[in-house]
């Protein structure tokens, strides 16, 4: 035997997702990353407000497209972002463990349950509008049928806080958003990004097309801010504002969103107690929906 | 009264000159390894009948054997209804996202082995490979995969919270879209927590069979699904067993009621879906020529042998003359032959015995009086064959205009009045759907909510979608398959 030559290993430089490619942050600055013993981990991007308005940008361009797909379709996509993350799950659970500080069990059955939820979520594609929308019987000799539709470009703040958040509770408000045909950006949970950023390395590779999901690091108050109070994002989704004042806490964040009438899901009255594999009803699949009615006469 | 044009004749010079198809022929190779001789799938494995009788399957283009198979007995049908009850606790047990995966397993699976399934669906059915390939067998991936999403999710499909399973179904199929028809039956009941026994029809048992190695791929549970093949004594045998709590049956409205019947004063939940005699009407002011695509999919989509077949014309009587000449030069493009030729617009007829049905209804036809027309086409030598054939001056009275054809004959009557149209498109004893044709959405929807007819195709025809309820009214059959409403036929509810 040889003295035993120890093989370095070869570390992830952890990028944005950003329309389908993988950019560092346009500020060029990183973050240091810990586990909840203050171990360093990585440095990712900090993403800036320009990253989170590029996001848009890239999020808007890809509403038509995926707006447009079947419904069908886009249960096959999230399906197939199901078998990517079953490949992953080793990894996903490694990540997951350090993020949230949880043994190697729980962290792989929180990888688990994530795979589920996006089979869940597969599933409601072609069924939201079934349980959605349906024939309205109006006093008059008029056919009129009610279907939803995504409202557009969401905005989201990740889950910071409650069991399972750093993964489990990312997909739970990614996936319903998408599922229905919107597009999203996404302000990752600032002290667990890992799990959000190799995220979009699984998207990536999953038919996903490009600018549907966007992921940023970064400080919530800098981009969560700039999401609420953007033109072109039509919703926003305020699960992960915990800050309790200041530009980043959900009330100023929903006041922001006024400016433009965006439809907000607020954050639940304590985040940190949200359990993230709950079983999810259909509230977050319906929240970024526009119902639309048709009206057409009938006669000879 | 109009006068009758004379036909062109594009179907020669298109055949031998300027636009000659080369042929395209699929490998009957890609079919896979088919075995000389089946038995039944019961309990998750392939097992001997008990009896020794053997029921042959022939390719009804070439009239050659392609395997033999087992005629279930009575005792294979009470083994698979006990392996099919054994399974069912376990299964309807299962957390319905783990059922989910399951059907989300065989979905893909079958997207996968998709290009084999549909050559030998095509072998076995004489369907074209263009159908099977572009029709059958999507339809088929996606019927699993819509249903794969109900199974965790029926507290949403407004039957009430936690709706409960029946049991153990019995299933019985036709041979007209032989595995689509098992993808309608199986994808539900699976999705809602049953089991089942299915029975293929017995000129097409091969995809069924081949299904069960699917499953096995998928890793479904023994029992769960298990596959008895015979002919009608073997489906009766199935139908009547009194530990099946729930009966599926697609094909003829003479063996759904006799089947009604059997089930009166029992327990099973029923539904069915049988004939059907489609009126298609096309008002003056519809698109000539893609009316004409409509109707000519309508009746000749796989030779006419669709439950659902737009087998009436109704024209109005003011374009009936420059409807049926265009129906007339379309119909004389269409190729008949060989269903592994990609080319092919009509393939084999399914048996002897259907085709014996067609020729005796069609020679009624002309006896009744109506005018019988067929384009120019050759015929293969060997093999079940029919030309695309549609009369005119057909009556009300005529059998052609009343009984199920199940072959490329069209009837074409005509209508003066919306009113006129609807009530003959009613005047049958079936319901299950109808077409109107007609530029103007206001007629379409007053058409449409007076026809006594569970799907109605506007401005299209023939099409089909597991989100979508398919169904009839009246002798068509009752129950619903496809969409939210297609889980009811497997629920306690």
């Amino acid at each position: 035997m040889s003295d035993t030559i120890t093989r370095l290993d070869v570390l992830k430089t952890y990028k944005l997702y950003v329309g389908g490619k993988f950019p560092r942050s346009e500020s060029g600055r990183v973050y240091e990353v810990t586990d909840s013993k203050g171990e360093w981990l990585a440095n990712v991007p900090l993403g800036t407000r320009k990253d989170a308005r590029d996001a848009v940008v890239a999020a808007r361009a890809a509403v038509k497209g995926w707006a447009g797909t079947t419904a069908y379709n886009r249960g096959q996509v999230l399906y197939r972002v199901a078998e990517m993350l079953q490949g992953r799950r080793e990894q996903f659970a490694a990540e997951v463990a350090l993020s949230e500080g949880i043994g190697p069990k729980k962290a792989a059955a929180l990888v688990d349950a994530t795979i589920d939820r996006w089979v869940w979520y597969a599933g409601w594609t072609d069924k939201v509008a079934q349980i959605a929308g349906g024939a309205n019987p109006v006093a008059g000799p008029f056919f009129n049928l009610s279907t939803p539709e995504p409202t557009g470009v969401v905005g989201i703040v990740a889950p910071q806080a409650g069991y399972g958040h750093s993964l489990l509770g990312l997909v739970s408000v990614i996936a319903p958003a998408i599922a229905t045909g919107n597009t999203v950006v996404v302000a990752a949970a600032a002290d667990a990004p890992l799990p959000a950023l190799s995220l979009g390395e699984v998207l990536a590779t999953s038919d996903v097309p490009g600018g549907v999901v966007n992921i940023i690091s970064g400080r919530t108050t800098d981009i969560a801010p700039t999401l609420a109070s953007h033109q072109d994002v039509n919703a926003l989704d305020l699960t992960g504002a915990i800050a309790a004042d200041g530009p980043g806490a959900a009330a100023a964040l929903e006041a922001a969103a006024a400016d433009t009438l965006k439809r907000v899901v607020r954050p639940e009255l304590d985040p940190f107690a949200q359990d993230w594999t709950s079983t999810p009803g259909t509230d977050r699949l319906l929240s970024f929906l526009e119902t639309k009615t048709v009206w057409h006469p009938m006669g000879i | 009264m109009a006068k009758k044009k004379t036909i062109e004749e594009p179907a020669a010079q298109q055949r031998g000159g300027l636009f000659a198809y080369a042929p395209a022929p699929e490998s009957p190779a890609a079919a896979g390894d088919i075995a000389t001789s089946y038995g039944h799938f019961i309990g998750g494995e392939f097992v001997d009948s008990s009896g020794g009788e053997a029921l042959k399957t022939v390719n009804p283009a070439t009239e050659q054997v392609l395997a033999e198979f087992a005629r279930g007995t009575d005792e294979d049908v009470d083994r698979a209804v006990a392996a099919a009850r054994r399974a069912f606790a376990d299964w309807s047990a299962l957390p319905g996202s783990e059922r989910a995966k399951y059907l989300f397993r065989i979905a893909r699976i079958i997207q996968e082995r998709s290009r084999e399934l549909a050559v030998l669906e095509s072998i076995d059915n004489g369907k074209p490979i263009r159908e099977t390939r572009d029709f059958d067998i999507p339809t088929v991936a996606a019927w699993f995969f819509y249903y794969a999403g109900w199974a965790d999710k029926l507290d949403y499909a407004g039957f009430g919270p936690n709706p409960r399973p029946l049991g153990v179904a019995g299933q019985v199929i036709p041979w007209n879209f032989p595995l689509m028809m098992l993808a309608w039956k199986i994808a539900p009941a699976l999705a809602t927590g049953n089991t089942v026994v299915l029975k293929p029809a017995e000129t097409t048992p091969l995809t069924a069979l081949r299904f069960a190695e699917i499953c096995r791929q998928a890793g479904l549970p023994k029992g769960v699904v298990n596959i008895v093949t015979g002919d009608g004594r073997t489906g009766a045998a199935l139908t009547a067993h009194p530990d099946v709590n729930k009966v599926a049956f697609t094909g003829s409205t003479p063996v759904g009621r006799a089947i009604a019947k059997q089930l009166a004063g029992s327990r099973k939940k029923l539904s069915l879906e049988l004939g059907g005699k489609a009126a298609n009407i096309v008002f003056d002011d519809a698109p000539i020529d893609q009316a004409v695509e409509g109707i000519v999919n309508g009746i000749f989509f796989n030779q006419g042998h669709v439950c659902c077949a737009g087998s009436r014309l109704l024209v109005q009587e003011s374009i009936q003359d420059e409807l049926l000449d265009a129906l007339k030069r379309r119909m004389s493009t269409l190729r008949v032959g060989d269903p592994l030729d990609k080319n092919t617009d009509i393939g084999a007829i399914n048996s002897a015995a259907q085709l014996a049905r067609i020729t005796e209804l069609t020679d009624a036809g002309e006896a009744e009086g109506a005018e019988r027309w067929s384009p120019e086409c050759e015929l293969p030598g060997t093999g079940f064959w029919f030309k695309p054939t549609v009369f005119t001056g057909v009556s009300q009275a005529h059998r052609i205009a009343q009984e199920e054809i199940f072959g490329p004959v069209l009837s074409v009557l005509t209508f003066r009045t919306p009113a006129e149209a609807v009530e003959k498109a009613n005047n049958t004893p079936y319901g299950l759907s109808a077409g109107i044709w007609t530029e103007k959405g206001s007629r379409i929807l007053w058409t449409a909510s007076r026809l006594r007819a569970g799907v109605v195709w506007a401005n299209t025809f023939n099409k089909f979608d597991p989100t979508s309820p398919f169904g009839g009214y009246k002798e068509s059959g009752y129950g619903r398959e496809g969409g939210r409403h297609g889980l009811e036929a497997y629920l306690d509810v």
